[in-house]
């Protein structure tokens, strides 16, 4: 049996250790990987090596500018008006699933890419690459889907580009978008705005979208009434606004990763700690069966019509007054808030009353067996 | 949800923390090992740790079935997806498991068709549907999910489908626990038995470790409360100097374990004469084969595979941080040639080992213990 002895302090061989791996984990990120690997397009870690280790060093032209901040939108300024720009692509399977479909998907995804940058979404533009044989009825659906949701969230769709690839060099069909917003006078939102003591809201059960595309694959044989969350976010940004005005810090729409992924990457950006209440995390009864069968965290699981928002502490009820009257973030909550130490790590707060870290994604949440 | 949310009840647990704290004697340290991966799981899940009196440490265990699969068996499953129209399943955390030079995501990436299964009966599904290509499972567990894949062998036998096989790399718990136990350095005062295998083998193969080397174990179901109750029994053991197996999980454990799941093992397995750990090397009897009368399904004997024994680094520590002797930090390789990035030893493979979860929160564990 072992000797009753009280935990020996720390030896200089762990400093020593600890040491090495703060070192290691000071260093840029390098972009070594032979292939691509679909860890690349999880949201985690490797994404975060493609990004930081690649894209970024080639793109970038100084390391504090608009792109090093890796936010979901870029700022220009073009004729004295502060202009959001964003692009990003679609390739969701199956087409359509409970809730929506790839056409609503990616207007709503673009939009909120502006939103998140305090814009007001102005304009799209929607590029199509189809693979040969598909059905003209899905895609005149799916064209249909784009108009309507651009109409519903107020933008108007301004160009765009087809192309058509032979079978088998696509799945159906993919969309890549482009928007652009004008930045609302009343933001001032930015990852540096974060500070300890900041709440943190999302506004509204999350897991819904990714639960409902898992699910729509029909790989569980599971039967759930689940539907995903897609949805403009400007709307509930408009009323942050005007709630809080530039007491909001910063925001963030809980996409590929879910909300512990956009969580992690800003206490990385902004040095803070972020300590999440996870009794207070609104997950929805069918989300929360459907992850403890499947053995998958709601947290790491993609939402399309949530945002994380980052308040003053005074003004947090406020938002959250202002984001409970937003038709579709009726259940917004408050989850959790910004410390200073340890940095650039997310803690839970378990509803059981113990506590652990929340980690970034290493790749796709893969089922455990164990 | 309706018989879950009871196991997890924040209340009762801080009233099982209070009884645990009253069990342990000041001044003396317990160590506890977590036999299971599924227990090492959901302590960190809940953050279990944080509800134990500091002088309660817990260990983790060998018990994780993916974790413990060594180079040289990844290698092969590798080496057989990349064959021609082969369909190469397994299940999910299977898939990132590092092999000499890559794993099996890396694998999927260069064009062999590896897929993720739930099931080992999902692959059987894939291979009626595909009977023009060879569909491989690649079977990893404890006696927990053997069963399923005796039952899956069975059903393929008797469908008569030619076009499926199995490599086969199920382990059985009780040898690497009773290396552990043999190790003369052994630190540990109790362990917490594994609910899911026992529902298969029942509590009767456990009988050694009080027996044979004076330590408690209870066999523990996976919610919260079940682990605290488990670990509040062990320190119960201990004061009252009593050295049992006892079973917390009897609404799921029966004392005889699961008659025709053995039976079913029995007809499709065989006993390896000894299989190589990750980290811990060879051990004896420790793994299952295919039985002769399954040889056709054995993927094994279907194709070539390099079959080459790559050797776990020598300055790997692995056994001596499972058996509690060193910690994570004391080890040669740790935090230089063994990263969670490219991890060597079973304990920096999975996230919730003892060693991936000191490098990536060493750091905040020392704040911690500093408040």
């Amino acid at each position: 049996m072992s000797e009753a002895a009280p935990a020996p302090p720390r030896t200089s061989r762990e400093e020593r250790v600890l040491q090495i791996i703060e070192t290691a984990r000071a260093k840029r990120a390098r972009f070594r990987d032979e292939r691509i690997t679909l860890a690349h397009g999880a949201g985690g870690k490797a994404t975060q090596t493609l990004i930081e280790g690649l894209l970024v060093p080639a793109f970038a032209k100084t390391g504090d500018g608009v792109l090093a901040q890796l936010a979901d939108a870029g700022s220009i300024q073009a004729g004295g008006t502060s202009i959001a720009m964003t692009s990003d692509s679609f390739v969701v399977k199956p087409l359509r699933f409970p809730g929506g479909s790839i056409g609503e998907l990616a207007v709503n995804g673009t939009v909120n890419d502006l939103a998140m940058a305090g814009a007001r979404p102005q304009a799209l533009t929607v590029s199509m690459i189809l693979e040969e044989g598909l059905e003209s009825e899905i895609l005149k659906r799916e064209v249909e889907a784009i108009a309507s949701a651009a109409t519903a969230a107020g933008v108007e769709i301004v160009g765009g580009d087809t192309k058509v690839v032979e079978r088998g060099a696509a799945d159906q069909m993919y969309l890549c978008t482009t928007g652009i917003g004008v930045i609302d006078s009343r933001a001032r939102l930015s990852t540096d705005g974060i500070k300890p003591g900041d709440r943190v809201l999302v506004s509204g059960p999350i897991g819904e979208h990714g639960t409902a595309i898992m699910l729509a694959r029909n790989q569980f044989d599971l039967d759930a009434e689940i539907d995903s969350d897609t949805q403009s976010l400007w709307p509930a940004v408009d009323a942050l606004l005007d709630a809080t005005g530039e007491q909001l810090h910063c925001l963030r729409d809980a996409t590929r990763g879910g909300v512990a992924s956009v969580l992690n990457e800003l206490a990385r950006s902004s040095g803070v700690s972020i300590v999440v209440n996870e009794a207070q995390v609104p997950v929805s009864p069918i989300v929360a069966a459907a992850a403890e069968l499947l053995g998958i965290d709601p947290m790491y699981v993609a939402n399309e019509g949530r945002l994380v928002a980052f308040v003053s502490p005074e003004y947090a009820e406020a938002a959250l007054q202002a984001l409970r009257r937003t038709p579709g973030s009726e259940h917004a909550a408050e989850i959790g808030e910004v410390r200073a130490e340890p940095p650039g790590m997310v803690m839970v707060a378990t509803a059981f009353g113990g506590r652990r870290v929340m980690d970034q994604l290493v790749g796709d949440p893969l089922p455990r067996i164990c | 949800m309706k018989y879950v949310d009871e196991y997890r009840d924040a209340e009762l647990g801080r009233a099982l923390a209070t009884q645990i704290l009253a069990e342990t004697e000041a001044g003396r340290h317990y160590k506890v090992m977590e036999v299971c991966g599924g227990h090492t799981h959901s302590i960190y899940k809940y953050g279990i740790d944080d509800l134990l009196p500091p002088n309660v440490e817990l260990v983790h265990g060998p018990g994780c079935p993916v974790c413990v699969i060594p180079m040289g068996r990844v290698d092969d499953g590798i080496a057989v997806a990349r064959n021609d129209g082969v369909i190469f399943t397994c299940f999910g955390d299977m898939l990132r498991v590092p092999g000499s030079t890559q794993t099996l995501l890396d694998a999927k990436a260069e064009g062999a068709d590896v897929r993720m299964v739930y099931s080992p009966l999902d692959a059987l599904r894939i291979a009626r549907e595909n009977p023009d290509r060879e569909v491989v499972f690649f079977a990893i567990g404890f006696e927990t999910t053997a069963p399923s894949t005796a039952l899956t062998l069975k059903r393929a036998k008797s469908e008569g489908l030619s076009n499926f096989s199995c490599v086969c790399n199920h382990v059985t718990i009780v040898p690497p626990l009773r290396a552990l136990l043999e190790s003369p350095d052994l630190r540990l005062d109790g362990f917490i038995g594994p609910g899911h295998v026992c529902t298969v083998v029942g509590a009767r193969p456990f009988e050694f470790i009080p027996g044979d080397y004076g330590r408690p174990i209870v066999i523990s179901g996976f919610e919260p409360l079940d682990i605290l109750q488990s670990i509040l029994m062990i320190l119960r053991q201990l004061r009252e100097g009593r050295c049992e197996v006892e079973n917390e999980y009897k609404r799921v454990v029966p004392q005889e374990g699961n008659l025709k799941a053995l039976e079913v093992m029995a007809e499709v397995f065989a006993l390896r004469p000894h299989f190589e750990w990750r980290g811990l090397g060879f051990i004896s009897q420790s793994a299952l084969r295919l039985s002769d009368a399954y040889a056709d399904f054995d993927a094994e004997l279907r194709f070539s595979t390099p079959n080459v024994r790559v050797a776990d680094p020598k300055a790997c520590q692995c056994g001596e941080v499972l058996k509690g002797v060193i910690k994570p930090w004391e080890c040669k390789v740790f935090g230089t040639a063994c990263t969670p990035e490219h991890a060597i030893g079973t304990c920096m493979v999975s996230p919730e080992g003892a060693c991936a979860a000191y490098y990536n929160f060493g750091r905040y564990q020392r704040q911690r213990e500093a408040v």
